[in-house]
């Protein structure tokens, strides 16, 4: 295609991804004019909605921010309560916690990785066209998918929005045989998935790459899910208290999401890259021999490579969830004990997309006088648009079908939750 | 919620409860007095539809559509022999929702023996809005259709 031609492209409803947006991309004479990742789905004000509510609401409440990680914004939100209330989760209950955790990383991973983003590798228009010509892979996937559901059910009391889980604990004590029964499914889930790492890993992956400033959680004992300290490749060391210091919110005029900025003014990556390059070596050795077999680089700087990545974390999370079934003991309380005071808290957690943060003040009764939530799809937006123009620069040549077909795996990279943000796509690409 | 039932037919109504005229489905299925059939709700995600039908005699889902008709507009679509039309459920909770889920079973050989959809065209489907009047109207409808249906099924 000449350079010189105007071109405009729409993505008017971008599939694949959940929650509503578009992508309006204008080039000129071989030149990106304007470019701009929208997510028009409105506001939801959940931060509005907590004010003068007690603080043992927060977790079912911003847990119906979202369907497909609702345990992150439940233990986000508990872990600030517990904060700000001098309480702490450990033993058997924090054991719980990731397991529940492990098993939310599971069956939203997977449902991202073989339903929503192989399609854009394997040539597909969508999962139902795989499942025609692949029905193993796709009934395979479904499995390992329902067992993260049984997980969930098992430790939450339901698959979608998990009612079992509170600040402090939890309302049942799940039994030790409850528990035990995840056993076997999750030693086929093992064998499988390190199965299906290689599998995604051969995929053939886009040229591109980007210098990330990567941003994730790091615990000192183990690959950081439900706590630790927020780090990034370019040096930071912090404690989750101070992540307003370093990271903040923006609007802008195109869109109903805000854009996570670092102080550095610039964007910044969280999610399955950024914990994969900050804490590789905290993943199992089976999870870091597969992936270094299947030709994984220790360092990730091409973002299609996330769906490997994915794969990689869901073995990891199937062995770490075997190991939490088969040492589990029941707790002696459900809860530990809780007296509302006045206080600040701060949580954070790693997201299947990324850290999701969390910040509530109560007064002295126990009620939640301030709320400041920051999803993992917030924070990576702005990234996504960089990563778009550089996408589009590197692919200007391809036929506007092919562009925006590029355009839409480069978002699918992120498993943009774009209701979490906010709040489908819309894709539109002007050349003239 | 999922868990796996001896009835002979199963009536799935599929929405969110906080998006208006999306819970359709659920109004339906809190509104039927049938016996020996067992009623669920779901938010419409394709997976866990698939695994909710897999192994069923006969199964009908209720749920909300945007299609451009008139709101409140109901249609039946026997799913079992036939493609759903593409984008027509296009407000389902997620992006591989209902017909993803009905086409997806129907490669895996993992359709029930029967399934048919209800389908009510929605017009109002911002948070925490209620359910419009016109749509109250097709899930009557559609609590009469299933009723019959399913007691002659």
């Amino acid at each position: 295609m000449a350079k010189t031609t105007s071109r405009i492209i729409k993505v008017d409803e971008l599939a694949r991804v959940e929650g509503e947006g578009a992508l309006k991309l204008r080039i000129s004479q071989g030149e990106i004019k304007d470019l701009q990742f929208r997510i028009h789905e409105p506001p939801r004000f959940f931060e509005a909605l907590l004010r003068g509510r007690i603080y043992a609401d927060a977790p079912d409440i911003t847990s119906r921010i979202c369907g497909i990680c609702p345990v992150a914004y439940i233990m986000g939100s508990s872990q600030a309560m517990e904060d700000a209330l001098g309480v702490r989760v450990t033993g058997p209950l924090r054991d719980l916690r990731r397991l529940v955790y492990c098993a939310e990383w599971i069956e939203s991973h997977v449902l991202h990785v073989f339903l929503l983003h192989a399609p854009d590798f394997l040539g597909y228009q969508d999962a139902i066209l795989i499942s025609k010509d692949h029905p193993e892979l796709v009934a395979t996937a479904l499995r390992l998918k329902k067992l993260g559901n049984r997980i969930l059910e098992v430790i939450g009391g339901r698959a979608i929005h998990p009612v079992n889980l509170k600040v402090g604990g939890v309302h049942k004590i799940p039994s030790k045989a409850e528990v035990q029964s995840l056993a076997e499914e999750l030693k086929w889930a093992i064998e499988t998935s390190e199965g299906l790492v290689k599998a995604v890993s051969a995929f053939d992956f886009p040229d591109y790459s980007y210098d990330y400033n990567c941003v994730a959680m790091r615990h000192s004992d183990e690959y950081a899910i439900c706590e630790g300290r927020l780090v990034s490749s370019k040096g930071l060391d912090i404690d989750i208290a101070s992540f307003e210091e370093h990271f903040s919110e923006e609007h802008v005029s195109h869109s109903n999401a805000l854009h996570g900025v670092a102080d550095t003014g610039k964007p910044y990556l969280v999610g399955p890259i950024a914990r994969y390059n900050l804490n590789f070596e905290q993943l199992s050795p089976l999870a870091q021999a597969t992936a270094k077999d299947c030709g994984l680089p220790r360092m990730i700087d091409n973002p299609f490579m996330s769906i490997a990545v994915r794969m990689v974390e869901v073995l990891y999370t199937c062995q770490e969830a075997l190991r939490l079934v088969e040492n589990y003991e029941e707790p002696d309380a459900a809860c530990v004990e809780i007296t509302p005071r006045a206080g600040e808290g701060f949580g954070c957690t790693e997201a299947p997309r990324g850290i999701c943060y969390h910040h509530y003040k109560l007064d002295d009764q126990g009620r939640i006088t301030f709320a400041k939530i920051m999803p993992p799809t917030s924070q990576n937006q702005k990234q996504i648009e960089r990563d778009l123009w550089g996408v589009v620069e590197r692919y200007m040549d391809l036929s506007d079908d092919d562009l925006k077909w590029r355009c839409e795996q480069a978002i699918r990279n992120y498993d943009p939750c774009i209701s979490c943000a906010t709040h489908f796509l819309k894709l539109t690409v002007d050349r003239d | 919620m999922t868990e796996k039932t001896t009835a002979k037919t199963v009536i799935i109504g599929v929405g969110n409860e906080m998006r208006g005229d999306d819970a359709a489905g659920l109004h339906v299925v809190r509104s039927l007095r049938l016996d020996d059939v067992q009623l669920m709700e779901l938010p419409g995600e394709g997976s866990e539809l698939m695994d909710a039908w897999q192994g069923c005699g006969e199964v009908f889902v209720i749920d909300a559509a945007r299609s451009g008709a008139d709101a409140g507009s109901v249609f039946r679509l026997d799913a079992t022999d036939e493609a759903l039309p593409r984008g027509f459920f296009s407000y389902s909770t997620h992006a591989f929702g209902l017909a993803e889920a009905v086409e997806t079973s129907r490669n895996l050989g993992t359709l029930p023996e029967k399934l048919v959809i209800y389908a009510i065209e929605g017009k109002q489907f911002a948070h925490g809005s209620e359910l419009s009047p016109e749509v109250a109207g097709g899930v009557a409808q559609v609590i009469t259709h299933i009723s019959d249906e399913a007691q002659h099924a």
